[in-house]
């Protein structure tokens, strides 16, 4: 894995699980990436892979009965993990702050919009007065362009739009190092969307914020991502820089994952549409855990599970169409052999 | 009698009130007449306990106030009773005893039930479903049949017979704030102020409290209503309040025994402000629930 002095936060290993009545969910496993400083990075799967999961974990927010079940996420160098609840609570929204899919609710529907902004200020300053707070607020509110007469108003009275804006401000006010953003734009219409990832990307430059851009919107996650790590059914399958997974994918999942999106140019009658759904993660398959939907499917990939390796500078896939040698496929690559250790056996 | 609002500018104050009685009426409709019949029953209750002389010039304790059992007449509007006192005195001086005790026994409830269903349903775990066990088996009790028990066993006394009465509302405010915590901590407002580092206490004290609270006021006056009966249910059967005491439960069961000999009145008038009392009690919670949360009844 490469870490670095640019690495801001390192996920190493890790596993999650949610004991439920008839067996245990394996909902995140052996997931490793890293994110550096100032970097986007597209965290994409379809529904129910554990992308979710796995964003909210980096705060030690994942929902009750869910465990982490190994593996550590080093911000900086400590072990989020480790963490004991005032150390979590400086962690939160001053170095890490997290937008939901939401914005229809997850803003408190008795709080005015300053009170939103003041309370959080509040959460982790109560020394600042309150004048210096409002001016902080008045110049946020700046950046994300919102009027001021907005801040006496209610959630109700704003628009999807504006109510996402403000999550984004809330995230932000305490002037974090990364946002973690699940599924930003899900209830927003095109042109919120594209208005959002214009201010998305603004605030990436004006903060010099690292991103964790959790999405199935491809399209999105293209806009905004430096690198795009695809997760299928708990596990990482695939991690390169967004014009390689775009331009050469290696792992079937993430051919397929692309191949469903529409194309406005070519004539197309039907949707491509990938056949088969994620497998039972109580129980998962042996092996590969796309084995099952696999076009490309060999009888070694029913058996072992694939580990995660290198096929060409910063492009991993979790495959065995390409061995545990470089891959050959579709990629001139000279890049060693770098077995830098299966998926869970790292860290 | 009570409307000592219409003394200033009276005809300028009606005409106000009614133009923003029909305002109010054109946006809530029906549930809004509800609910001012049920505030105007419960305010004239209320005076007739603040200023009991503006309604009646005799003592409820005087025996001497014009013959005993006489058929309700200009001088005695509800009569009077086998001791010789004025019925409509005693219904008057009566509303404080009902009155206090109902309220009383409410908020004791709410005070007790409101945190323990807030904490039960935040920490969840061990505690939750200890205490949910107890609430449950108290509520599975018939509410009179508890009241009575607990009547019984504390002895007679004001305070008591409004402990009595609080135990058996108790469930109730746990459920229904334990209920409604449980869903609004899964709410994703509560999630996002974790997310940006809200702790604990403030959660519980800013996000999810004022949420659940809404609710809590349509219970409260429903809440009212029921208890209003129990209380008199007990006093009708004897037990908690001290001799001497005008009370409507206990005028209730006295008129019982005079009804075979034809003394109705000592026994519909009692009944009747029984009956308005908590009917008021009813009107104003159930159009609050209407007003403040249309969904509410939908549920």
């Amino acid at each position: 894995m490469r870490s670095s002095e640019k690495t801001i936060l390192e996920v190493q290993d890790l596993s999650i699980a949610y004991p439920i009545s008839i067996g245990v969910v394996r909902a995140v496993e052996g997931v490793s990436f890293t994110l550096d400083d100032g970097e986007a990075l597209g965290l994409v799967g379809e529904s129910g892979c554990g992308k979710s999961t796995l964003g909210l974990s980096i705060l030690k927010l994942q929902r009750p009965p869910g465990r982490v079940t190994g593996g550590r996420i080093m911000y900086r160098g400590t072990d989020i993990l480790g963490m004991n609840d005032r150390g979590l609570l400086r962690m939160r929204g001053q170095k890490i702050a997290m937008i939901f899919q939401n914005p229809l609710t997850s803003l408190n529907p008795l709080f005015t919009v300053e009170k939103h902004f003041l309370e959080t200020i509040h959460f982790h300053d109560q020394s600042m007065p309150r004048d210096k707070a409002i001016a902080a607020v008045g110049k946020m509110l700046e950046t994300l362009g919102i009027e001021r007469k907005l801040l006496k108003e209610y959630p109700h009275q704003l628009s999807g739009g504006m109510r996402q804006r403000i999550m984004i401000g809330l995230a932000l006010i305490m002037n974090p190092d990364i946002i973690i953003a699940d599924e930003p734009t899900t209830s927003l219409d095109v042109i919120v969307e594209a208005g959002f990832t214009e201010l998305l990307l603004e605030l990436r430059r004006v903060y010099k914020l690292s991103i964790i851009l959790i999405t199935h919107n491809l399209g999105l996650v293209a806009e905004i991502a430096d690198r795009i790590a695809v997760m299928y059914a708990g596990r990482l399958m695939e991690v390169a820089s967004t014009e390689e997974i775009f331009a050469r994918p290696l792992h079937p999942y993430t051919q397929g994952l692309i191949a469903c999106v529409p194309n406005i140019q070519a004539d197309q009658k039907e949707l491509v549409t990938m056949p088969g759904s994620p497998p039972d993660l109580v129980e998962p398959p042996p092996g590969c855990r796309f084995a099952p939907r696999c076009p490309k499917v060999m009888p070694i990939c029913r058996q072992q599970t694939p580990p995660l390796l290198d096929h060409a500078p910063g492009h991993s896939a979790a495959c065995w169409l390409y061995g545990e040698r470089p891959a050959s496929a579709g990629l001139e690559t000279t890049a060693a052999a770098r077995p830098t250790g299966a998926v869970g056996g790292e860290g | 009698m009570g409307a000592p609002a219409a003394r200033f500018s009276p005809a300028g104050g009606l005409a106000t009130a009614m133009r923003w009685l029909s305002r109010s009426r054109k946006k809530y409709g029906m549930e809004w007449w509800i609910m001012i019949a049920g505030v105007l029953v419960i305010a004239l209750v209320v005076t007739m306990t603040v200023f009991p002389h503006l309604f009646t010039g005799y003592d409820p304790s005087d025996q001497n106030a014009g013959g005993q059992m006489k058929a309700p007449s200009a001088d005695h509007i509800m009569g009077t009773d086998n001791l010789s006192r004025d019925v409509w005195a005693r219904m008057v001086y009566g509303a404080r005893t009902i009155l206090g005790v109902a309220i009383a026994a409410a908020l004791v409830s709410a005070l007790v039930g409101i945190p323990l269903g807030l904490l039960s349903g935040f920490a969840g775990g061990l505690f939750d479903r200890v205490l949910s066990l107890i609430m449950d088996s108290v509520y599975s009790f018939p509410g009179l049949i508890l009241a009575i028990a607990f009547a019984a066993m504390l002895g007679p006394g004001v305070i008591n017979i409004t402990l009595a009465v609080a135990v058996v509302y108790i469930p109730t405010y746990f459920r229904l704030v334990r209920g409604q915590t449980l869903s609004i901590k899964e709410e994703v407002y509560v999630e996002a102020a974790r997310a940006i580092g809200a702790r604990r206490g403030t959660i519980l004290g800013r996000y999810v409290f004022p949420n659940v609270i809404a609710t809590v006021v349509v219970v409260l006056s429903l809440n009212i209503a029921d208890a209003i009966l129990t209380e008199a249910a007990l006093s009708y059967i004897g037990l908690g309040l001290p001799a001497g005491l005008p009370d409507w439960g206990m005028d209730l069961s006295m008129g019982k025994k005079f009804l075979p000999s034809g003394v109705w009145w000592m026994i519909t008038f009692p009944g009747l402000m029984i009956m308005l009392l908590a009917l008021g009690f009813t009107m104003l919670g159930e159009g609050l629930a209407e007003i403040l949360n249309p969904r509410l009844l939908e549920r």
